[in-house]
């Protein structure tokens, strides 16, 4: 048992090696061969990727033999845990024969970017589908904190002025407000989730409707009137345009400010579930309520924590999807929290509540961005996309449960 | 004609990282009652979803009648005359009880339903197995009494040859027994061939005709109940195949004795339910185990939720170490120095998916958290040091709890309470449903924290435990206290006479 192990920890470092030895070399050669405009940056992609395997190889855990023998994997086993990553890897490497000019730094962090704040989101939906719930009222939430940071983020010189006299607060302010706009909500989801055992189904979908009527009342206001919200300061704006480390080397195209954003609350939310108490009761309240409820856990205030918390995600996201478009109107957001469910979904949340982690919601993210911008890239419809997309939702998931069905 | 009607010729089957079944054998005479034996995790459940298709063995073979069988699908088992009446039965429960009796085999033609028919057909079964139960009833209201008749009469009607009953008498009042052992005795004349899989031995005794036992998923021997003597085997010598040696004592010796002291008094205690427990008055000495006793229908279960935080409790006054008490939520309950363990293990006990680690420190968080966040080494040293003072046998503590036997899940629960360092155990059916050699270790420690100067409340069903651990039973009836017993003075007759007090009444609102 113990000899498998260590063959296949030896078998990734190596691997990993080889892959580091073939990118610095290629790397070299590339200019000298005339290779610029047939492999692009693959070099620095098989760098970074030798890098991270030669070291997970070498940095594994050792595992007890027990644990070694009940994780006992065969190689259908392994196809099966890892189906959709692999499909995606295949179909990477068909839109980069196809296209060789998608194997570039600037593609990556693209997708990168474009994955951030769909991660965000993805991370407060989590929270609620760990409890067996779901919130439909997630996009709804991005709308309203895009509309109400971005209605007071007007440039002092923008004819169209929300507040015509409001002066230049500061840029953290609104913020504030937009996200205590949206936790006041996710408190009502919650309320009506935990006082009167409503599914989060009903309540999320009311509290859903009431945000958006709610949102386009304030909306609406005049001098408004309903226009879209432009004129937005530039250093409202720089929190989601400004680009970090822009041009260090010759054509570098710096690093989106929101990546950096995205990690961050990845590694506060991983904390969370992982490290406190609430996150721990998110996971037995999802496992067995009853139980948690015998338990002595206070299943309300809990139930009230995750949709706060949540609600408090969707606002940053909304706060960021307005600096980053520097706009906003009521329609910001709508159908978010679908995609972001079935990043989840694909990521192994179960919808049964107790089972999702932090990295497979990351995976299931960029499974769904590169997946799409990659199919943009090679030109496929934006028809052909939606069934493509709808396909991978159905099949992975299909694949997710058998795990949990081996005889 | 083979000899026997069923053949199970040894069976194996592996699970990752366990060996569940190693060449198991069981042979079925037709129309006998066949016991299946075994401590909990010995196979004995997994050797049955063998036969009915819900794991395919890795070797070995079935034969029916001499036939060759290859069952896949419980559908295949049902249809080759193999019937489950499972352990924990899950009806639907807002449809009527003929509709669950014939559900998935509905009779009637090209998909239209013949609902007079199935109601003849359900009301003609009922008559034959003497079951007053009104087809039209919805099985979500019934008794489990009720629902395992029903479960029965679905393999009559199927003219099953193979019935399999997987502890049968769980959650059944004597009278209860009485009438299944009734229909299985009528069953069996007909030809029926029943596995009988129980803990309980008077039983075993009692109802089959050979008794076939089970060791750590190995076969250790099969034995006709009584010799042509008409000697009978006795209840050591079963145990002593089942655990692999000898048992002399069922119970470990109680040493010390109660004091005088009243940790707990409850005067008064009446339910915000009409229909629950009314009146409940009693003391609670430090160091005592106080047995309730009663039957099904009692309000035993009820009533210690309501004192837990669980369910309202609309009067009466509750005095916790002298002072008042009122049981708001089970949070309060707990930092008051209260712990319950339920009665449904896995409705209300366990977090199946869940890591053994976060079972047993669940309650217990805000101990090992600083500003809520979790000191995760004192945790997992702690669940270690707890869940090997109480011997749960796991290959590690992230090992799902799903994946334990009932017996560790259960040692798993007590070491979740014991962490919270609770004064005042409230331990509902701590046994239920558990190995001999567990429940000896759970009275064990039962007796381990009663010397720590700690008080137990226990809700027994089982006579000889309710009896054997106690230092005093308060018997309930109905819902109201109708007698205490003192150690010494108790016997099965009086326990009964006191549990069935009302019992004209009991057979229109229990059952």
């Amino acid at each position: 048992m113990a000899e498998t192990k260590s063959r296949s920890k030896r078998l990734m470092t190596m691997g990993g090696l080889i892959f580091l030895a073939i990118g610095i070399i290629l790397y070299f050669v590339k200019e000298p061969m005339g290779l610029n405009r047939k492999i692009y940056d693959l070099p620095v992609f098989l760098i970074i990727i030798g890098a991270c395997s030669a070291l997970k190889g070498y940095m594994a855990k050792e595992k007890t033999e027990e644990e070694a023998a009940l994780a006992g994997k065969t190689f259908s086993e392994f196809l099966t845990n890892n189906a959709i990553l692999l499909a995606m890897l295949v179909l990477v490497v068909v839109i980069c024969i196809l296209q060789p000019r998608f194997m570039q730094i600037r593609v990556a962090l693209d997708i990168l970017t474009q994955s951030s704040t769909k991660l965000i989101m993805a991370l407060g939906i989590c929270f609620t589908l760990l409890i067996a719930g779901t919130d439909l009222s997630a996009g709804r939430m991005v709308g309203l904190s895009a509309v109400v940071s971005a209605s007071m983020m007007q440039t002092a010189t923008y004819a169209n002025r929300f507040f015509p006299d409001l002066p230049q607060v500061a840029v953290w302010m609104p913020i504030v407000i937009a996200i205590l706009a949206c936790m006041v909500f996710g408190a009502l989801n919650g309320f009506l989730v935990a006082k009167y055992d409503m599914h989060p189904f009903i309540a999320t979908l009311a509290v859903q409707v009431i945000i958006y009527g709610a949102c386009s009342l304030y909306f609406d206001m005049p001098p408004n009137n309903s226009q879209p919200i432009g004129g937005i300061r530039p250093d409202f704006a720089q929190l989601g345009q400004m680009r970090l480390f822009n041009g260090v080397y010759r054509g570098f195209p710096g690093i989106s400010i929101l990546i950096p954003i995205a990690v961050v609350i990845c590694i506060v939310i991983w904390f969370i579930l992982n490290k406190t108490v609430f996150g721990k009761n998110v996971y037995a309240i999802g496992g067995n309520r009853e139980a948690a409820v015998v338990a002595g856990i206070n299943v309300f205030r809990n139930i009230m924590g995750i949709f706060i918390l949540a609600s408090c995600l969707y606002g940053v996201a909304g706060v960021l999807e307005a600096a980053r478009t520097a706009g906003a109107t009521n329609n910001y957001g709508n159908g978010y929290e679908l995609d972001a469910i079935a990043a989840c979904v694909v990521g192994g949340v179960s919808l049964n509540g107790g089972i999702g982690k932090v990295g497979g919601i990351i995976m299931g993210v960029l499974i769904f961005t590169i997946i799409q911008y990659g199919l943009q890239f090679i030109n496929v419809s934006p028809m052909w996309q939606q069934v493509i997309k709808g396909v991978i939702i159905a099949v992975a998931v299909a694949i997710d449960l058998t795990k949990y069905r081996r005889k | 004609m083979s000899e026997y009607l069923l053949e199970m010729k040894n069976i194996t089957k592996t699970f990752p990282g366990v060996k569940a079944l190693d060449n198991v054998n069981l042979n079925v005479r037709k129309g006998t009652v066949h016991a299946l034996m075994g401590e909990n995790g010995a196979g004995k459940s997994t050797l049955m979803k063998c036969l009915f298709g819900i794991y395919e063995p890795d070797g070995g073979e079935i034969y029916l009648e001499g036939q060759k069988a290859s069952i896949h699908s419980a559908r295949q088992a049902m249809d080759k005359g193999i019937a489950m009446v499972h352990q924990e039965l899950h009806p639907i429960r807002f449809r009527s009880v003929m509709e669950n009796v014939y559900l998935g085999r509905f009779p009637g033609h090209m998909g239209v339903v013949d609902h007079k028919a199935m109601y003849d057909k359900t009301k003609a079964l009922f008559d034959e197995l003497e079951l007053d139960v009104d087809p039209l009833a919805l099985a979500g209201e019934q008794s489990a009494a009720i629902l395992q008749m029903m479960e029965i009469a679905r393999a009559v009607d199927m003219k099953a040859k193979i019935i399999i009953l997987d502890e049968p008498t769980s959650s059944l009042s004597d009278r209860e027994v009485d009438h299944l052992f009734k229909i299985i005795n009528r069953l069996r004349s007909q030809g029926v061939a029943f596995v009988y899989i129980s803990h309980k031995m008077k039983e075993i005794l009692e109802i089959s005709d050979e008794i076939t036992v089970m060791r750590d998923g190995t076969y250790v021997g099969t034995w006709p109940v009584s010799n042509e003597k008409g000697e009978k085997l006795t209840i050591d010598f079963i145990i002593k195949q089942m655990v692999g040696r000898e048992m002399t004592n069922q119970f470990p010796a109680r040493e010390g004795k109660p004091s005088d002291e009243v940790v707990l008094k409850v005067e008064n205690v009446c339910s915000t339910a009409k229909k629950s427990f009314q009146n409940v008055s009693f003391e609670l000495h430090r160091q005592e185990i106080l047995g309730i006793g009663g039957l099904v229908g009692a309000q035993r279960t009820e009533f210690v939720e309501a004192l837990f935080g669980l369910r309202g409790i609309a009067s009466g006054e509750i005095l916790l170490n002298g002072a008042r008490y009122s049981a708001k939520s089970p949070g309060f309950a707990k930092s008051k120095g209260l712990a319950l363990l339920t009665e449904e293990r896995r409705a209300t006990g366990i977090f199946g998916i869940l890591p053994i680690l976060e079972n047993t420190v669940i309650a217990n968080q805000r101990n090992y958290a600083h500003l809520g966040i979790l000191n995760d080494s004192k945790r997992r040293v702690d669940a270690d040091a707890e869940c090997k003072k109480l011997n749960v046998k796991t290959p590690s503590l992230n090992t799902l709890i799903q994946n334990l036997s009932g017996g560790n899940q259960q040692k798993v629960l007590i070491a979740r309470w014991l962490l919270t360092n609770s004064d005042i155990l409230i331990l509902d059916e701590p046994t239920r449903g558990i190995d001999v050699g567990a429940k000896y270790e759970i009275y064990n420690i039962m007796l381990e924290q009663i010397a720590q100067g700690k008080s137990i409340i226990m809700i027994s069903s089982e006579m000889p435990e309710l009896m054997g651990m106690s230092d005093r039973i308060m018997v309930m009836c109905e819902g109201r206290v109708t007698g205490f017993l003192n150690k010494g003075e108790y016997t099965q007759e009086k326990v009964m006479a006191l549990a069935t007090q009302f019992a004209g009444r009991k057979d229109n609102t229990a059952a």
